[in-house]
């Protein structure tokens, strides 16, 4: 692939000196990709794309993001999180700042923006979400639905060219979920590169890329989802299958 | 069949009996038992205020007059001592003339302190008074300048000295204790090492010990010629002292901040030190204002100790103002009464400044 904007090469992780949690982990996420990773719990997944942020550290191997390498070098660090957005299954909300504050507060701090523009920019990501009535409300206000979306906006305020998607929607209630895949596909038809753990498959079937299915730390299977979801190879890949689309 | 949806209107809760007279009738009369439990409480209560009263206010002396007291003595308060030290009680050993100056210093410092209490006038002039006050109440009181005679740093004493030392030492302390919390949680081992052991050792001896150490040991290893005025010695000692209880107290609220805060705002590419200010000291202060209040109150009633080093604040002076004199000496009871009563009220009000603050800011959570 060329040049890719985050490429793994053998990339180990260990927690602790036993569990190995990624194991010789090769993957190139190309520009606008969409990427759905799956797979059971504790597999590896979280771990995988917090790595992209260094939310995790990788003890082995090259991850090289937009042409920055992640190392121990803190400089690097702080420009591949300019560039990379998370948004988390807790949505992880500052619960002590409004909607507009959680907005602002990277813009203004990070890429030390005046506060207007600042503000400026949070509300066009408000009202991309479509909850700009919102603004001056706390979290703890909100739905479940509605403060994953405030999180969603919060991950764009610094137009970053990844999005990092850790179960978005595995917290909220089922009557929320659509109103934050909703987001999510719109997100996935403007060209941001986005990679996404979630399990569900009808997302991953209308947006993905290619879908990655990961079991204990290795990345087993790759492929379109189309394919991944009519022809799996694997014997573990057909079993998950089965059992997360039997309902 | 239909199932027709009708929705059944809100209606009030149903109100509680807020009576008065029936809910004494249950809990205090309902029972053989009760009436007698209740009827002996009571007895006992009246018996003992009307001893209370008859002392302090019925049989009490409020002239300061010797004889009178010995008259009433044993039967009735002698509020008189009071009347008759309270200079000396009130500002320790201060030039007996120079006494309105303390009292300007106090009076300026107390009202900067409830301003500072008050929400609405946070902001960047009250920052500003702050260094303002503090030098002039020092120039005040120490005078040798503007024509203010000089009084040295160990006359200085009383009341002024109490609230001086306790601001100060609180002040100082609780940024302090907000570094050596946040210390021992570093990544880097040196620092969380560095933080425990104060905190450790600090924590393991009184403060009486300590007092002693910066009084009277410090200046033994200090090179000839070069010397740090007794009261700055001691305000590092009592500030040493109070942070490294107050930074347990934060340490407490810094771990009840959950990690998803932090890997938040690590995502969104927050500094250390940002992550820090903007999002975790902000939450987790506002948990651990009760503690911190706590030991804010302690701290400024550990002043008291300070005597032992010759240096008299308001607990110290009752002794030196009823020491000495041999006919009031018998009425330093009622002194410690009347002293009792500012300590009180200066602990209440901080403890109801806290159960403000803290309403406020559980609304602004709760929001």
């Amino acid at each position: 692939m060329n040049d890719p904007i985050v490429s793994f090469e053998k990339v180990n992780k260990w927690f602790g000196n036993r569990f190995h949690a990624l194991r010789d982990i090769d993957l190139q996420v190309g520009r606008g990709e969409r990427i759905v990773i799956c797979g059971p719990s504790g597999s590896g997944k979280s771990t995988l794309i917090r790595c992209i942020n260094r939310l995790e550290e990788h003890q082995q191997g090259r991850l090289v993001v937009d042409g920055i390498e992640l190392s121990d070098d803190v400089k690097a660090v702080e420009r591949v999180r300019r560039e990379v957005g998370m948004v988390f299954q807790q949505f992880n909300l500052f619960p002590h700042l409004t909607v507009l504050e959680n907005l602002t507060l990277a813009p203004r701090w990070v890429a030390r923006m005046p506060r207007d523009q600042a503000e400026e920019r949070a509300m066009h990501q408000l009202r991309r979400v479509r909850i700009a009535e919102q603004a001056h409300k706390y979290p703890m206000q909100l739905s479940g639905g509605q403060q994953q979306r405030v999180a969603i906006a919060r991950a764009l305020c610094l137009t970053p060219k990844v999005l990092l998607f850790d179960e978005p929607t595995s917290a909220l209630d089922p009557e929320m979920i659509k109103e934050v895949l909703d987001v999510l596909i719109e997100l996935a038809g403007q060209g941001i590169t986005m990679l996404c753990v979630t399990h569900e498959m009808g997302f991953a079937n209308a947006v993905a890329d290619r879908v990655i299915f990961m079991d204990q730390g290795q990345i087993l299977e790759v492929a379109a989802p189309q394919e991944f979801f009519n022809h799996p190879k694997g014997e573990r890949t057909r079993d998950f299958l089965s059992k997360i689309l039997r309902n | 069949m239909d199932a027709v949806f009708e929705p059944i209107a809100a209606r009030p809760a149903p109100l509680r009996a807020g009576l008065l007279l029936p809910w004494v009738h249950a809990n205090l009369f309902g029972s053989w038992h009760s009436i007698l439990a209740t009827l002996a409480l009571v007895g006992l209560l009246g018996w003992w205020l009307a001893g209370l009263l008859d002392w302090a206010v019925l049989h009490a002396v409020t002239a300061p007059s010797l004889d009178h007291c010995q008259a009433a003595r044993g039967s009735g308060a002698c509020w008189g001592a009071v009347v008759e030290k309270w200079r000396l009680t009130i500002f320790g050993r201060y030039p007996f003339d120079q006494q309105w100056r303390p009292f300007a210093a106090t009076v300026s410092l107390l009202a900067l302190l409830v301003a500072s209490c008050l929400r609405p006038l946070w902001g960047r002039w009250l920052a500003l008074s702050w260094p303002v006050v503090l030098a002039s109440c020092f120039a005040l009181m120490a005078g040798g300048v503007a024509g203010l005679e000089r009084v040295p740093t160990d006359r200085w004493g009383g009341l002024p000295l109490t609230i001086m030392l306790s601001t100060l030492s609180i002040g100082l302390a609780f940024p302090f204790a907000v570094l050596v919390a946040l210390g021992r949680r570093s990544a880097l081992p040196a620092i969380r090492a560095v933080c425990a052991l104060y905190v450790e050792v600090v924590r393991g001896v009184p403060l009486v010990s300590i007092l002693f150490m910066a009084s009277f040991m410090f200046p033994l290893l200090m090179p000839p010629g070069l010397s740090i005025d007794v009261l700055l010695r001691v305000l590092a000692g009592i500030t040493l002292f109070a942070a490294a209880y107050l930074a347990e107290v934060v340490r407490g609220g810094l771990q009840a901040i959950p990690r998803g805060q932090i890997e938040a705002a690590a995502a969104l590419g927050l500094g250390y030190w940002q992550t820090q200010h903007k999002i975790v000291l902000p939450q987790a202060l506002a948990l651990i204002v009760p503690g911190i209040m706590n030991s804010f109150i302690s701290t400024f009633k550990d002043t008291s100790l300070i005597t032992i080093v010759s240096l008299y604040e308001l607990t110290g002076s009752v002794g030196l103002a009823f020491d000495s004199d041999a006919d009031w000496r018998p009425y330093k009871i009622e002194a410690y009464l009347f002293i009792a009563c500012i300590y009180f009220a200066c602990c209440f009000s901080m403890s109801r400044y806290s159960l403000s603050l803290e309403r406020h800011l559980s609304l602004a959570r709760s929001r």
